[in-house]
C-alpha cells in the first residue's frame, strides 16, 4: 500500500517537469514575441522590454531561471497585467474558482449518489428510468447549453435569480454551481447504479441480509462501500472536467475566476499567464488524480493488503 | 467467413431491434444528408445578410428566423451541419488511427514494449489536455486541420487501450499461431489477421467518440478559439445566441437543440450497437 503511494507519487514528478517543459518551449515556439501586438514601439523601447523580461539570455538560461521559479511558486511576471506577476494573478482567481468547484461537487455528488443508489435498489421501475433518463440529458447537454437556458428560464423569464456574477447578489452562486454539476452528476448517477448493481449481487450482501440486518443496513453499511469505488476513482478524472467546465461557467457568468482569467490570457496572448496557469492545473490535476487513485485503493478491501 | 458473416448479421437483428438506436440511426442519416446537401437545399447562402431584415422570429420566408445581422437561421444550422460533422468524423478518424495502431503494437508484442507503451497513455490520461488544445490554437493560430489533429490526438487513449485488450486475448489463438508458423510479416498479421477480428470493439468505440469529439470542437468554438467566422459549426452559432438569447431566444434554442438530437442520436446508436456486437455487456 505505502510502496504504492510512493511510486505514484515518484512517477509524478518526471511527468510534471515534462509537462512543464513542454509547455514553456511550445509557448517559446509561438510566432512572433509577446510585444508584436502592441502599437508600433521604436526598437529601444522593444530592446528595453525585452531586457526587463530577460528575453535576450539564451534560451537554456531562460528555462533554468524560469524552471527554478517555478519550483519556489514564482511563475513570473504577466505580459499584458504590467505590475502583476502570474502568482499573484492565480491567487487571485484561484479562491473563486475553487469555491465554485466544491459546490459543483457536492451538488453532484448529493444528486448523483442518490439517484443512482435509488436506481440500483429500484431496478426496472420509474425511480429507475426517470433518474437514469435525466442523467442521459445530463450527459448530452453540453455546459455552455445548459447554463445560458438555466439563465434563460431562471433569471431572465422567471426572474427568480441573478444571471451573473459571483458574491454580489443573493443567490447569484446557485446558478453556475448548478450547471457545472449536472452533468457530474449524471455521470456519477450512472457509475454509483452500476457500481451497486454489481455489488448487491454478491454473497456477502445475501449473508447480511440472511442475518436480519435491515435494508438499510445492507445498503449503507456494507453496499455502498465497494459499490461506490468506481466514483470515487472518477473524482480524479472529474476535477480535470470541473476545471474546463469552470472555463464556460466563469465566462457565462462573468465570474472573476481562474478559468475566466485563462480564457482572457489565451485571447490577449498574454504568454507568461498561459504558460503559468498550464503548469499550474497540470500540478492540480496530477495531484487529484493520485489522491483519488489512492483513495479508491484504500477503499477496495482486495488491495488493501498489497 | 460464413461464420463472420452470420456475428455481423446476428448484430445487424439485434440493432433492429433497438428502438432507441434505430431512431438514432435514422436521425444521423437524414442530418448527414441534409449536410451534404446544404449548398442544394438551404434556402439562402449561408453569409447572405439581410441587414433591413435585423433579427426576425421564425416567419413563412425564414423557417427559424434569423440573426441580428439578418441572416438565415435554418441555412446556416445546414451549414453548421457540415463543420460540425465533419469535425467529428475526421478527428475520431486520426483518434483511431493512433489509437488501433498503437494497442495493436502494445499488445501483439507484450513484454517491454507493451509496458512502457501502456504506462505512457496512463500518464497522458492523467494531463488536462484541453488545456493544451487551447495552448496549440493560441500560438499556431486557429487552423481548422489543426484543431482535427489535435482533438484526435487527445481521443485516442482509450481506442488504444481497448485495442490493446482485445489484441491480448487474440495472440495466443490458433489461427494467430498458425500465421506465425507460415512466416506472415507483421504487418499482414495486423492488417489481416488481427485488424479485422477486432472491427466491433473498434466501430462502437469510434462512434461513442464522435460525439465527444463534436462536444470539444463546440466547446473551444464555444470560447471563440475554435472556428472562426465567417465559418460557423453549431458551437459558434450558439455562442452567438448566447450573445443575444435576451431579446432573440430562438437563436440559442434552435442550434441547441439541433446540436443536443445529433448527441443523443450518435449516443443512443453507439449505446446500442455496443449491446448488438457483445450481447454480454447489456444487462
Amino acid at each position: 500500500m505505502l510502496s504504492i503511494f510512493f511510486k505514484r507519487i515518484l512517477l509524478a514528478i518526471p511527468v510534471l517537469i515534462a509537462v512543464a517543459s513542454v509547455t514553456f518551449f511550445l509557448v517559446r515556439l509561438a510566432p512572433g514575441g509577446p510585444f508584436d501586438a502592441e502599437k508600433a514601439v521604436s526598437e529601444q523601447v522593444m530592446k528595453n522590454l525585452n531586457e526587463v523580461y530577460n528575453l535576450n539570455a539564451p534560451l537554456s538560461e531562460q528555462y533554468f531561471d524560469y524552471m527554478s521559479g517555478v519550483l519556489v511558486g514564482d511563475f513570473g511576471p504577466s505580459f499584458r497585467f504590467p505590475g502583476r506577476s502570474v502568482t499573484e494573478l492565480i491567487m487571485t482567481g484561484l479562491p473563486v474558482t475553487f469555491e465554485l468547484a466544491i459546490y459543483s461537487m457536492l451538488i453532484a455528488l448529493f444528486i448523483g449518489i442518490l439517484s443512482g443508489v435509488t436506481a440500483a435498489l429500484k431496478r426496472n421501475t420509474f425511480l429507475d428510468y426517470i433518474p437514469m433518463s435525466i442523467a442521459m440529458i445530463g450527459i448530452c447537454v453540453p455546459t455552455f447549453l445548459l447554463g445560458p437556458l438555466l439563465v434563460l428560464i431562471f433569471g431572465i423569464n422567471l426572474e427568480l435569480l441573478p444571471v451573473s456574477g459571483w458574491d454580489q447578489l443573493p443567490g447569484d452562486k446557485i446558478l453556475p454551481s448548478l450547471t457545472l454539476g449536472f452533468a457530474y452528476a449524471a455521470y456519477i448517477a450512472r457509475l454509483s447504479r452500476g457500481g451497486m448493481l454489481e455489488i448487491l449481487n454478491q454473497d456477502f450482501i445475501r449473508t447480511a441480509r440472511a442475518k436480519g440486518l435491515t435494508e438499510r443496513m445492507v445498503v449503507t453499511k456494507h453496499a455502498m462501500q465497494g459499490g461506490l469505488i468506481p466514483v470515487v476513482s472518477f473524482l480524479g478524472p472529474a476535477v480535470a472536467g470541473l476545471l474546463a467546465g469552470s472555463f464556460v461557467v466563469e465566462t457565462i457568468f462573468q465570474i472573476p475566476g481562474l478559468g475566466r482569467f485563462y480564457v482572457e490570457a489565451a485571447f490577449n496572448r498574454d504568454y507568461t499567464m498561459i504558460l503559468g496557469t498550464t503548469i499550474f492545473f497540470s500540478f492540480m490535476i496530477v495531484m487529484f488524480n493520485l489522491f483519488s487513485d489512492i483513495l479508491a485503493l484504500w477503499l477496495n478491501p482486495r488491495s488493501r493488503d498489497i | 467467413m460464413s461464420n463472420s458473416s452470420s456475428l455481423w448479421s446476428d448484430a445487424l437483428s439485434r440493432l433492429l431491434k433497438n428502438k432507441a438506436a434505430v431512431s438514432g440511426a435514422v436521425i444521423l442519416f437524414i442530418l448527414i444528408t441534409l449536410a451534404i446537401l446544404a449548398p442544394f437545399i438551404a434556402p439562402y447562402p449561408y453569409a447572405y445578410q439581410d441587414l433591413d431584415l435585423g433579427a426576425s422570429p421564425p416567419s413563412s420566408l425564414h423557417w427559424l428566423g434569423t440573426d441580428v445581422l439578418g441572416r438565415d437561421l435554418l441555412s446556416r444550422i445546414l451549414y453548421g451541419a457540415r463543420i460540425s460533422l465533419l469535425v467529428g468524423f475526421i478527428a475520431t478518424t486520426v483518434a483511431l488511427i493512433i489509437g488501433v495502431s498503437w494497442g495493436i503494437i502494445a499488445g501483439y508484442f507484450g513484454g517491454k514494449i507493451d509496458s512502457v507503451m501502456m504506462r505512457i497513455v496512463d500518464v497522458l490520461y492523467g494531463l488536462p489536455f484541453i488545456i493544451f488544445i487551447i495552448l496549440l490554437m493560441v500560438i499556431f493560430g486557429r487552423n481548422l486541420w489543426l484543431l482535427f489533429l489535435a482533438i484526435g490526438a487527445i481521443e485516442w487513449l482509450t481506442m488504444a487501450r481497448i485495442v490493446r485488450a482485445q489484441v491480448l486475448t487474440l495472440k495466443n489463438q490458433e489461427f494467430v499461431l498458425a500465421a506465425q508458423a507460415m512466416g506472415v510479416s507483421n504487418f499482414a498479421m495486423f492488417k489481416r489477421h488481427l485488424l479485422p477480428n477486432i472491427l466491433g470493439p473498434i466501430a462502437v468505440y469510434a462512434t461513442l467518440t464522435i460525439p465527444q469529439v463534436m462536444l470539444l470542437e463546440s466547446f473551444l468554438s464555444f470560447l471563440g478559439l475554435g472556428i472562426q467566422p465567417p465559418m460557423s459549426s453549431w458551437g459558434t452559432l450558439i455562442k452567438d445566441g448566447v450573445e443575444s438569447m435576451e431579446e432573440y431566444s430562438w437563436l440559442l434554442i434552435y442550434p441547441g437543440l439541433t446540436f443536443t438530437i445529433t448527441l443523443f442520436s450518435l449516443n443512443f446508436f453507439g449505446d446500442g450497437l455496443r449491446d448488438a456486437l457483445d450481447p454480454k455487456t447489456s444487462e
